[in-house]
């Protein structure tokens, strides 16, 4: 209620109708990810969630983190994802038992979390006001990442070449 | 705009990929609903980078996107070779290890 107040006292009120049109368009996939019964919407579906992330982003003003988002989940790990299923499925269509014995116990538990990182949410940032701030320089970003961040960046990387290397190994034929 | 904003929308993403990871039953179902909880993760720290002005926020949100490549790529590699061993990658029926 507090943000249609701030609506009224025109607070970027463009930003805000953008933010929630994205966020119910993002709501929707996600439910649909984890409901559809075909493994191959499901995969699609995830691109709408994963670009409505890039798209929060950039209202967020972090338009490197959501250029990377785009590479690197839509690019790299939607195709990673469609090579599973596909060479793990026989069939593309319609499937029966893609969920457990005791899916219905999921619902309850989510809606609990839900419930409860909404409540401290509300309590803790209840009407804290983002600042209009213009987006990041790539500049500060890179300078982090190549002074006080440096030993995480190395280790990161070899964690990919490890990952790397460990998923062809694990794929390997013989 | 309101950091709620932000937030509680993230809060609902990790939300649906919790009971997506609870109620789904094929492996690489399971890993894209740990994508959804990934992303919420990010989303939550690009709006606390944007509330403090601080840009440490967007460097962790990367190495979180990093993460993310390498745990897909070793994660459907071991799908790939269950399924190879055991022509299912249904999660209830790898159950060896039970007591």
């Amino acid at each position: 209620m507090s943000a249609v107040i701030l609506a009224a006292d025109g607070v970027n009120v463009a930003q805000n109708v953008g933010f929630g049109i994205i966020a119910a368009i993002m709501i929707f996939a996600a439910l649909n990810v984890v409901i559809t019964k075909n493994v191959v919407h499901a995969a699609l579906w995830l691109v709408v969630v994963l670009s409505g992330v890039a798209a929060q982003y950039i209202l967020a003003a972090a338009e490197f983190v959501a250029i990377s988002q785009v590479l690197v989940y839509i690019g790299a790990v939607m195709v990673l994802f469609l090579f599973g299923i596909m060479l793990t499925r026989a069939q593309i269509g319609k499937e029966t038992d893609l969920n457990n014995k005791g899916w219905a116990l999921g619902i309850p538990v989510g809606l609990a979390l839900f419930g409860l990182l909404a409540w401290v949410i509300l309590d803790a940032f209840g009407d804290d006001v983002l600042p209009d701030r213009g987006p990041a320089p790539t500049v500060m970003l890179s300078d982090q990442f190549l002074s006080i961040y440096f030993v995480p960046f190395l280790a990161i990387s070899f964690v990919l070449l490890a990952a790397a290397i460990g998923a062809i190994v694990l794929a390997r034929k013989d | 705009m309101l950091a709620v904003n932000f937030l509680l929308l993230a809060a609902v993403l990790f939300a649906i990929g919790v009971y997506g990871v609870i109620a789904r039953r094929n492996a690489v179902m399971v890993l894209m609903s740990i994508e959804l909880i990934l992303n919420a993760v990010s989303l939550n720290l690009v709006a606390f980078s944007l509330m403090t002005g601080a840009i440490d926020g967007q460097v962790f949100a990367l190495y979180v996107i990093a993460i993310a490549a390498a745990e897909v790529g070793v994660g459907l590699a071991m799908v790939l070779m269950i399924y190879r061993n055991r022509k299912t990658i249904a999660l209830d029926e790898l159950s060896e290890m039970k007591g």
